[in-house]
């Protein structure tokens, strides 16, 4: 039983990381490409997070609980991450996609 | 907005917890000895760091900073749902955009926060927070802060900027009560 929803957990963890990935190629501009990496990667590592939790549980004696500090962690650092990357953009006047709506919103520094 | 804690003995409430339930996950463990370091350090590392760091608004309504938590775990899954139907959708029909969106907090950790949710949450990513504090004169108070947002596929901004306001930013400025 609890191979099947460990494998199931990995499953869908691996389609969302596989998808997060596919933004990236995908996608036409810097700032588009961003959205991939610090979204649909969080839930596909939640979820690959959540299958070890159930494994190491089952597998060896006691509940393991570490996991829920990767993910902690993880929720911290993704956002930050991508703030940095956005802002060095910006303040590299990357080129936007044509059709980008509110550009002059941008101000400059 | 509050600054100073209620006990001197433990100026940051919140950042004890913390240290003690992740000393105890760290461990994978709830043994005596464990529970007595992990309290041991939830106490005298805030005291020790304390005069450090610069004051920070404190928690002032823990129950709604947990319901506020609750809401953006489901709303990062909803955002993830949304980000990949977005993704594998026709690329040509998006429409991206910049949105500024003004903001009421006026102190830096709840915009922080703030910034890190919408990132976290369905097609946006904070970009910048304006005025950067490098460009201003000095002696010049800042009278009112905007986020700079990226969006992924932008349908209406007022409706946008309203629902930034009223889901994520009017529980920070209660539970902060800034």
């Amino acid at each position: 039983m609890s191979e099947w929803i460990v494998s199931i957990l990995l499953l869908i963890g691996g389609c969302f990381i596989l998808i997060g990935s596919i933004g990236l190629v995908k996608m036409p501009d810097f700032f588009m490409r961003l959205h991939g990496p610090t979204k649909a990667t969080t839930l596909g590592m939640a979820s690959l997070l959540i299958a070890a939790m159930v494994y190491f549980s089952y597998t060896n004696e006691g509940v393991s609980v570490k996991e829920i500090l990767i993910s902690i962690f993880l929720l911290i650092t993704a956002p930050i991450s991508g703030y940095m990357l956005i802002k060095s953009a910006i303040h590299h006047k990357l080129r936007a996609k044509d059709g980008t709506k509110g550009l002059d919103n941008i101000e400059e520094d | 907005m509050r600054l100073e804690a209620r006990f001197r003995w433990l100026p940051t409430p919140f950042r004890s917890v913390l240290l003690f339930v992740v000393w105890l996950l760290l461990n994978n463990s709830v043994s005596p000895g464990h529970l007595l370091l992990a309290a041991f350090f939830a106490i005298t590392i805030p005291w020790i760091t304390f005069p450090f760091r610069d004051p920070q608004p404190l928690i002032v309504k823990p129950g709604l900073a947990f319901r506020h938590l609750m809401l953006v775990l489901y709303d990062i899954v909803t955002a993830n749902l949304q980000v990949a139907l977005l993704i594998l959708g026709p690329t040509k029909k998006l429409r991206p955009g910049f949105v500024k969106v003004p903001l009421d907090l006026s102190h830096e950790m709840p915009i922080t926060i703030l910034a890190s949710t919408v990132s976290l949450t369905p097609g946006t990513v904070s970009a910048e927070v304006y005025p950067i504090p490098e460009s201003l004169e000095e002696g010049e108070v800042i009278e009112q802060r905007y986020l700079l947002i990226h969006v992924l596929d932008l349908a209406d901004e007022q409706a946008l900027i309203s629902t930034i306001k009223q889901r994520y930013e009017a529980p920070l400025k209660e539970i902060f009560r800034c």
